[in-house]
């Protein structure tokens, strides 16, 4: 696979003819993880929509750009708080959706790689309604893994889980998705400082790029620097809350 | 115990029924009581299967491609803007039309045999069908669509393997109010013109004063009625399981 592009997103976003957010410019480092941290109703799903290419109700002035030069919009892979998982389908049959939804021929090795990979061999035949929510949620970064698209949005994937299931899940996901260009929307400071190898606040005013604490990703969550970090970043976002 | 309740609502529907034909005093060709229709009902039970099956034929015809024109009409409503701005309008407009009084015109064209009866089941059936099962089209969760589309899925596709397989509940909903209204189609079209079924049966019945039989005959056909909805409902809650 060729190595993963950066992105750049530039420009502003009106709702309704309210500005949404005002002028900014978001780049995500090839490879690396990019944590979006803000409050509700920031902007920050609709960057990462207008990034995947989807409809969004505010109207976007701008470009969206990767480094490489070709088109961002079918390159990327989108796992969202929802694990999305239709019930109908086994585990197996979700994996593979895209290929299903393309009409191309399932690539079943990979399928029985990637099952591996994130400890769903056991549950493959299963229906998402058999399975908890931790492991629906492991189904849906598989599905996303099965895409292969060098672009990761995330979309507060882990917030709907309990505090352990989640560490897990967000060390799986930095184990899966390396080399990847990842960009992870999260409201939640600890999963910022965990996991961003840059860390961007969104607020009304805009932008702002927090240091991120030392030392590889995932960063063990007991760790003093992550700690100071996630508190730094909570007092920035109360800070804005007028 | 499922049973229970119901077993306890019919006795005491027959009681009051009991009741009032003993306080009242009213004739047996005015009102006859339960004994007299249950023993009316087992003196004709040849007749009254008869035009049971009869009418059965009709409503399991009708509900069958009833509810085929109704899954392809949504399927069509959903898959197109124009068809929706074309076809939707039209389709509440008919819905709109009293269906008992294109009875008459219907046995003209196609006859008095089964098939004006079919026709009317249909008719009957044909828009709640369409309407829960487009319904449940257009509700679509937008997070699967979303997903779809970053999955660079073909409408077609999104259609065939999303929406549709989601719709089944509200498809499911709709074939079950289907199978109550379907017997009623049919026995409106055996009353405008019919030498058989139970609406037939009815209809002679009544005009003879047989009371009793007529009686007969519509607790028959509510029984039929009652047992198709529960037999639809086994066979489509397979359909409706999911979703939600």
């Amino acid at each position: 696979m060729t190595p993963a592009p950066g992105v750049t997103i530039s420009g502003e976003a009106r709702l309704g003819g309210a500005q949404l957010f005002a002028p900014l410019t978001l780049t995500l480092a090839a490879g690396q993880w990019t944590c979006l941290l803000g409050g509700s109703g920031v902007g920050k799903s609709t960057v990462l929509r207008l990034i995947s290419g989807l409809a969004t109700e505010a109207a976007f002035e701008g470009d969206i750009t990767a480094t490489d030069t070709a088109p961002v919009a079918h390159r990327v892979a989108y796992m969202a708080q929802d694990d999305l998982l239709l019930p109908w389908a086994s585990v197996s049959e979700n994996i593979q959706l895209g290929a299903r939804l393309r009409a191309e021929v399932p690539d079943r090795a990979r399928l029985a790689r990637i099952l591996a990979r994130v400890g769903l061999v056991e549950h493959a035949d299963k229906k998402p309604a058999e399975l908890s929510g931790g492991q629906r949620q492991r189904v849906a970064l598989a599905r996303t893994l099965m895409e292969d698209k060098p672009v990761i949005l995330l979309d507060e994937p882990f917030s709907a889980l309990d505090a352990q299931t989640r560490a897990a899940m967000q060390d799986l996901a930095v184990e899966v998705l390396a080399h990847k260009t990842v960009l992870i929307v999260t409201h939640d400071p600890a999963e910022a400082a965990r996991l961003g190898h840059a860390i961007l606040v969104m607020t009304p005013e805009g932008l702002t790029s927090h240091p991120p604490p030392d030392g590889a990703i995932p960063r063990p969550v007991d760790d003093l620097g992550t700690l100071e970090c996630q508190a730094s970043l909570l007092r920035l976002l109360r800070s804005t809350v007028s | 115990m499922k049973y229970a309740p119901v077993v306890a609502a019919t006795l005491f529907a027959l009681l009051v029924w009991q009741i009032i034909v003993s306080a009242t005093g009213l004739p047996k060709f005015i009102l006859p009581g339960p004994m007299l229709v249950a023993e009316t009902w087992w003196e004709n039970r040849a007749i009254i299967a008869e035009h049971t099956l009869t009418t059965a034929l009709e409503v399991l015809i009708g509900l069958a491609i009833g509810t085929a024109l109704g899954i392809a009409t949504a399927i069509h409503l959903a898959s197109s803007r124009m068809a929706r701005v074309l076809i939707q309008p039209i389709l509440v407009f008919t819905q709109a039309l009293p269906v008992f009084a294109l009875a008459p015109i219907l046995t003209l064209w196609l006859g008095f045999g089964l098939w004006s009866k079919v026709a009317m089941a249909v008719l009957i059936i044909y828009f709640p069908i369409t309407a829960s099962f487009f319904d449940g089209l257009m509700r679509t969760p937008q997070g699967y669509l979303d997903l779809a589309r970053t999955m660079q899925a073909s409408p077609s596709r999104i259609l065939w393997n999303i929406r549709i397989p989601a719709a089944l509940p509200s498809l499911a909903s709709g074939v079950r109010l289907a199978a109550v209204y379907a017997p009623i189609g049919a026995v409106i079209g055996e009353w405008v013109g019919a030498s058989r079924g139970l609406g037939y049966l009815m209809l002679l019945a009544n005009g003879r004063a047989k009371t009793d039989l007529m009686f007969a005959a519509m607790l028959t056909l509510g029984v039929f009625s009652v047992l198709l909805h529960l037999g639809v409902a086994r066979l489509t809650r397979n359909l409706g399981q999911h979703g939600a």
